[in-house]
């Protein structure tokens, strides 16, 4: 397999081309892809591209045949992956559901946009409650949440390796802005920041060697008793728990003593950290955190972050709490000074809007 | 069943199979069993079942095996073989997984002739809940959403899965329908079945089984509704197209 991105340079893309060229960077072999705005442009370059580096493509039938001709690629131990948006996320949750259950390292893009329903092509950050807790399960599920067109090419990379070294299936959040809008990025090849290759294996087979030296031929999801299930999800839960502070992302700036925390996540915490820069600027002490990671969820810096921002955060999001009720949730246990939000269902928000929302 | 009539390939640590007595699921995993046998394809099989009664096969065979959804079956197999074409890969489902729920990855892969080998086990019925009206079931049948008999005017006709995919498959692709009342026959239509899909193409078997667990029927009238009513209805053979 040839690789895709051989030397660094830097580029101007549009989101969705930046997602092609990762999951090219990282080694992905194979993409499935059912058309959806807005992420269409994801497969308009990887079909494009993947030839010139031994990939392949398949456009399925709908979403349900993308996640599942993808869970079969990746029981074969190829890195496969698919891109999705709004009610296509939905169909999705099927496959994501068997991919908890069976630790299969299923990746997947999502590009949010309005909802619910088909609502708008355009942005939004309302399938953050679908994107982490989707299926009919525990949301044992890596969710990463970018914010610029850099992050979306360092996270897809990373979604891969993730998913694969700790078989939990893996999301990035991307948005119809990000997926639609030019910036400048740095492209690279994975190897040189460190990446080997996808630690993809066949999961099922002779060659995978299981508990008691036994070859592990045979898979399932269905149990017969709970004491059978509820043991098989112990481990799950364990291991997703003990994963947890490696693998939980945010960022952070601000100083004891603030008057106000300002959390967000995606291309919202860009608007959050410039109206908390320009608030500094202007002499208000604002402090900003930024979560990256949403499943595992950063709580305990979440709550770090309040404690030294005297017990006040404005949550912003595109959404009606769906991020507001996790940071909520995290720092439940914590004397709350004050808890406002800016909540904008489906619409962006501007540093200014931000910022008048803190002086309120 | 004695150590020479059962197919080499069958996980014997997981017999006596758990499906019901009388049910038509294990004589079309027996013909799929000397099927693998015969054509010496052990190494290569990988095997999926959807869920439902089919399920119940997910440790039958000493090939690697997996359970899947109600109905994506067919396209976790169809991406396994796009990642490995090496491997044979056999996707068995019932006929609610095949022609109801997942009918769209049926179609669409035929049309695609993506080299999978689809087994079908059409018993009239959704069994594993509890006998509901499936797309098979017959005119007049009695389920536990058809109490008075199936009412065609009202639920239509029952699906014909094979000459329904006549219409859009590959020249060289393979559909049959064969039936639990002959084996032997059975194996051969898999046979072929799978040399098909070894050749490239797709290949698609649908078996008349039998559920006398919720047909409520004796043995006697468990074999006379598979012999009659159902293979008036359904054609055994080959499907021209």
């Amino acid at each position: 397999m040839e690789k895709a991105v051989r030397k660094e340079r830097r580029v101007f893309m549009t989101g969705n081309e930046v997602v092609a060229w990762a999951a090219l960077a990282a080694g992905a072999v194979h993409m499935f892809g059912y058309p959806i705005t807005p992420q269409n442009e994801i497969m308009h370059y990887w079909r494009r591209l993947a030839p010139e580096y031994g990939r392949g493509f398949l456009q399925t039938e709908d979403e349900l045949s993308a996640g599942f001709t993808a869970i079969g690629a990746i029981i074969a131990g190829k890195a496969a992956f698919s891109a999705t948006a709004g009610p296509g996320t939905i169909l999705f949750q099927e496959p994501l559901s068997m991919a908890e259950m069976m630790r299969l390292p299923l990746v997947l893009v999502v590009q949010q946009r309005g909802g619910p329903s088909t609502a708008t092509v355009i942005y939004s950050q309302q399938e953050v409650t679908l994107a982490c807790f989707g299926g009919n399960g525990e949301g044992m599920r890596l969710v990463y949440s970018t914010a610029s067109h850099q992050e979306l090419y360092d996270y897809t990379i990373k979604a891969f390796h993730h998913a694969w070294s700790y078989r939990f299936p893996t999301l990035v959040l991307g948005d119809g802005y990000q997926a639609k809008m030019r910036e400048a990025l740095i492209i690279y090849d994975p190897a040189e920041r460190g990446w080997e290759a996808i630690p993809a294996e066949p999961i099922l087979g002779p060659e995978r060697i299981q508990g008691g030296g036994r070859p592990l031929l045979h898979l399932r999801n269905a149990f017969s008793v709970e004491e059978e299930l509820a043991e098989v999800l112990r481990e799950h839960l364990d291991d997703f728990a003990r994963a947890a502070p490696e693998l939980v992302e945010y960022e952070f700036t601000g100083e004891p003593g603030a008057e106000i925390l300002v959390a967000a996540h995606g291309i919202v915490g860009r608007a959050a950290r410039a109206a908390v820069e320009e608030l500094r600027a202007e002499g208000r002490p604002v402090n900003f955190f930024r979560a990256i990671t949403l499943r595992p969820f950063p709580e305990e810096a979440l709550l770090e972050a309040l404690r030294i921002s005297g017990g006040a955060m404005l949550v912003v999001e595109s959404a009606v709490g769906q991020f507001g009720r996790m940071a909520r949730l995290a720092v439940a246990g914590e004397p709350l000074r004050s808890f406002k939000t800016l909540y904008r269902p489906g619409v962006g928000i501007a540093a200014e809007e931000i910022k008048e929302a803190v002086l309120a | 069943m004695s150590e020479l009539s059962m197919p080499r390939c069958w996980n014997r640590e997981t017999k006596p199979h758990s499906f019901c007595p009388g049910c038509g699921h294990g004589l079309v995993l027996k013909a799929l069993g000397m099927a693998v046998d015969e054509l010496e394809l052990a190494e290569q099989v990988t095997f999926a079942c959807d869920i439902g009664c089919s399920l119940l096969a997910w440790n039958f065979f000493n090939f690697p095996s997996l359970q899947t959804h109600h109905g994506r079956t067919i396209p976790v197999m169809v991406g396994l073989k796009k990642a490995d074409s090496k491997r044979v890969a056999v996707a068995y489902m019932g006929d609610g997984g095949g022609y109801s729920i997942g009918l769209q990855h049926l179609v669409s892969t035929a049309v695609r002739d993506d080299p999978v080998t689809v087994i079908l086990v059409n018993n009239t019925v959704y069994a594993m809940t509890g006998g509901q009206m499936a797309p098979t079931t017959l005119p007049g049948q009695k389920t536990e959403t058809t109490p008075f008999g199936r009412d065609e005017a009202e639920t239509g006709f029952p699906l014909k899965g094979p000459e329904l995919l006549a219409g859009v498959v590959h020249p060289e692709a393979y559909l049959a329908r064969g039936t639990v009342a002959q084996v032997l026959r059975l194996k051969k239509t898999i046979q072929k079945g799978l040399e098909t899909q070894r050749k490239g193409h797709f290949a698609f078997i649908e078996a008349l089984s039998t559920c006398p667990t919720n047909w409520r029927t004796n043995a006697a009238a468990t074999w006379s509704f598979l012999e009659r009513e159902m293979s008036d209805y359904y054609q055994t053979a080959e499907i021209p197209h």
